[in-house]
């Protein structure tokens, strides 16, 4: 008779970097389980029959199996197991928002321990790259077909999509705008939250594959997605991702040393501006920052602007710290590191100095009221409330809407009434035949863990398209 | 990498590269620009192409020698190779039959220009050009531009090549004079363009400007370029870069040009210890 296991809840904590130590480096924050930590963690997990966890992740990754592998100590089958369902596992591992996907549908979430997934799936990801397997020939398994296919975009979407392709015998090529591959995995997210030898490590991986990557490409400048299909391709999936930056609309906001989110992080984490005048790219980071939003990207840049030398940081927010969309993970992290939090405070118009450079901010301050179309409860601002903060760097975290190259220069490509291009969710086909689409460029924006879903449902379909089976 | 396959040195400061860029020069028309980096650690710097040869596979960029940056490409010659090169960028410029257009061409918008007289003149268009210096000397491509102008003005500062003034004094002459102009282009640098615009201006005379704003990634994502035409927010690279000039918040566009000034100094000055 098999004994019943017994739960255990006590969830092995994950080291962590002190915060006031590594708000001073770029190092990461998040320090990786040991091997004893990871088994002893695995061996909470009950093996459920009916394992909710798979349902939460969207790219269906073998949740069990490759859990149930690590509390055995078969380090090899659980990269082999998880690495046949997603192929950016170190990534994913960092920056998937478990909290709200495997580990909310944990069966044991309820006792309010569930299973610390998103570690686990580091912890292997990390052995990983740690014990190189000598026989990873994952793509021999297929006969390679004689079609091909342009992806375009090397962010978490294009590299997903590229490598399900690739391992199922296809040539592809990807045709990356910027002079790096990865997108917002390299620009975006920051060193201490994902280091980018990881992301070069799963780049290389993508490429050990056959895949071909080609750098300064912008499509539908150095080529329309119509002479990619006339060039000789057989599909095209989009995923050029992010977009333009929103602002705010307010005035004084084009004042000198008011950024984007997306400058002041391709500046730091793409050019390296931390590192002027060894590299070349500046940035201007003077002694108090504020920071307009509450998602990951403000969460990061506010944090980024600490490690560049601010003395005082604020995220400056609308509604409260229960509307913030960041990972709670994110906004704590923030928070211990010092970041203060300005919460229901909305600004009004940037203030600057003689030279045409921001030197403050008027804010008045808002307060809650019935929910939106966001489900969450809408700001209303308080008249009368205005008051200033000194500030000489701004950064601008609102969000993104969809870039304008591709849409304006591909033929019969339908687009949502926001601009983004019209996409069916299960299998991102567009309305232009032999194109797909997935990632921001289809939602707006959203997260790696969903770009790469949408970067596996299309490489699925493309395959059944080209093999003509629908 | 892109190969260099020659460089020249027109007048002091002002050089050109020709680069061999096969799959840019495919699609590349007048009015667009690229975006180059020397080596891995260089920042990404937008500039004009001046000219091309599609069955050679070549472009050719021209530039100014202003600070560290442009200081190395100098030192680049026939053999050496750019890490990154990425256009072409930026929307082509609007070219129809206007009728006549004078098109102006200060400092590197001298070569910077040259595509779009050449494309008017194609379209039927009757071309004026005028380039303008500060001395003859520095000069350059008048005969070039000649080639695909009804009428080259070369016009100095101090008199030197016959005609005195700048090209804003030139348009000026031109339009108190009771010339019709249906069109006018102006590359060059800030102040240049938007002198042109204010004599421009009262006339009613459609000014297009070449606005030349700090960029990083050239393709929209960043809004580093951001500049204000009539009243609203666009990004010089992917809204741009021409734009009327009448409608420019020039003030801003010179402000949001001087925010490195302190980085520029420090690179410059460690650039010229090293050399």
């Amino acid at each position: 008779m098999t004994e019943k296991k017994k739960i255990n809840l006590n969830r092995v904590p994950i080291p962590k970097q002190k915060p006031l130590i590594r708000r001073g480096n770029f190092n990461e924050v998040a320090l990786g389980y040991a091997e004893e930590q990871a088994i002893e963690e695995a061996n909470r997990c009950i093996q459920c029959k009916k394992a909710g966890c798979k349902e939460g992740c969207p790219v269906n990754v073998d949740i069990p199996e490759f859990i149930k592998a690590i509390g055995e100590g078969d380090m090899p089958e659980a990269v082999r197991i998880l690495k046949s369902k997603n192929s950016l596992a170190g990534i994913c591992g960092r920056v998937c928002p478990q909290e709200i996907q495997c580990e909310m549908t944990c069966n044991l979430a309820k006792k309010g321990a569930p299973i610390a997934i998103g570690r686990l799936e580091r912890y292997v990801a990390d052995w990983e790259r740690a014990h190189p397997l000598v026989s990873e020939n994952q793509k021999g398994n297929c006969i390679s077909k004689d079609k091909k296919v342009a992806v375009v975009g090397s962010g978490p979407g294009g590299l997903t999509c590229a490598a399900d392709l690739a391992k199922l015998g296809y040539q592809v090529t990807i045709l990356e705008a910027l002079h790096v591959a990865g997108g917002v995995l390299m620009y975006g997210i920051p060193e201490f939250r994902l280091p980018k030898d990881i992301v070069q490590g799963e780049i290389d991986y993508v490429k050990s594959l056959g895949v071909e990557i080609k750098l300064d490409h912008v499509i539908g400048k150095i080529a329309t997605v119509d002479e990619i299909l006339e060039d000789g391709y057989n599909a095209v999936f989009l995923a050029p991702g992010a977009g333009a930056p929103m602002f705010l609309n307010i005035p004084g906001e084009n004042l000198s040393n008011i950024y984007s989110a997306n400058e002041f992080l391709t500046r730091t984490n793409l050019m390296k501006a931390y590192l002027f005048p060894e590299y070349d790219t500046p940035i201007k980071v003077g002694r108090k920052v504020a920071v307009f939003g509450g998602g990951n990207v403000a969460m990061d840049s506010s944090r980024c602007a600490l490690r560049l030398g601010a003395e005082e940081v604020y995220i400056i927010y609308r509604r409260s710290r229960v509307e913030m969309p960041a990972r709670r993970e994110e906004s704590e992290n923030a928070e211990e590191e010092g970041i203060i939090f300005q919460l229901l405070t909305n600004p009004k118009r940037f203030i600057g100095d003689e030279q045409g450079r921001v030197k403050a901010v008027e804010c008045y301050e808002m307060e809650l009221g019935e929910p939106d179309e966001s489900g969450r409860r809408r700001p209303i601002p308080k008249p009368g409330t205005e008051f200033i903060i000194e500030i000489d760097t701004a950064i601008v975290a609102l969000g993104t809407r969809p870039n304008p190259i591709i849409p304006s220069t591909t033929k019969g490509l339908e687009l949502t009434r926001w601009g983004t291009i019209k996409t069916d969710e299960a299998t991102g086909r567009t309305s232009k035949e032999k194109v797909w689409c997935g990632g921001d460029m289809a939602t707006g924006a959203a997260t790696v863990i969903s770009a790469m879903g949408a970067g596996k449902r299309a490489a699925a379909d493309i395959d059944a398209y080209l093999q003509g089976k629908s | 990498m892109y190969r260099i396959v020659a460089q020249e040195n027109l007048v002091p400061n002002i050089y050109i590269l020709k680069i061999e860029a096969p799959e840019v020069v495919r699609k590349v028309q007048p009015g667009q620009f690229a975006i180059v980096r020397i080596d891995e650690r260089g920042e990404r710097i937008p500039l004009t192409i001046a000219d091309w040869d599609r069955e050679e596979g070549i472009v050719t960029i021209i530039f100014l020698e202003v600070g560290a940056t442009t200081h190395k490409l100098a030192q680049l010659k026939a053999g050496d190779s750019v890490v990154n090169f990425v256009g072409p960028l930026g929307l082509p410029a609007e070219i129809e039959k206007f009728g006549r257009v004078v098109c102006a061409g200060g400092c590197y918008g001298i070569g910077a220009i040259l595509p779009e007289i050449r494309a008017l003149k194609e379209k039927g268009n009757e071309v004026i050009s005028i380039i303008e210096a500060r001395h003859k000397s520095i000069l350059y491509w008048q005969d070039r531009l000649g080639q695909f102008s009804d009428q080259v003005i070369a016009t100095t500062g101090d008199g030197s090549s016959g005609y005195k003034g700048l090209a804003p004094d030139q348009l000026k002459e031109m339009l108190e004079g009771g010339k019709k102009i249906d069109r006018v282009f102006a590359h060059g640098c800030t102040f240049m363009m938007m002198l042109c615009s204010e004599v421009t201006k009262p006339f009613g005379v459609k000014t297009m400007v070449s606005l030349n704003p700090i960029m990083v990634d050239g393709t929209g994502m960043c809004g580093c370029c951001r500049v204000s035409v009539g009243g609203k927010t666009k990004l010089a690279c992917v809204d741009g870069p021409e734009f009327d000039g009448h409608e420019v918040d020039w003030d801003l566009l010179v402000n949001r040009q001087r925010a490195y000034l302190d980085e520029e100094q420090e690179s410059s000055r460690l650039s010229e210890e090293r050399t």
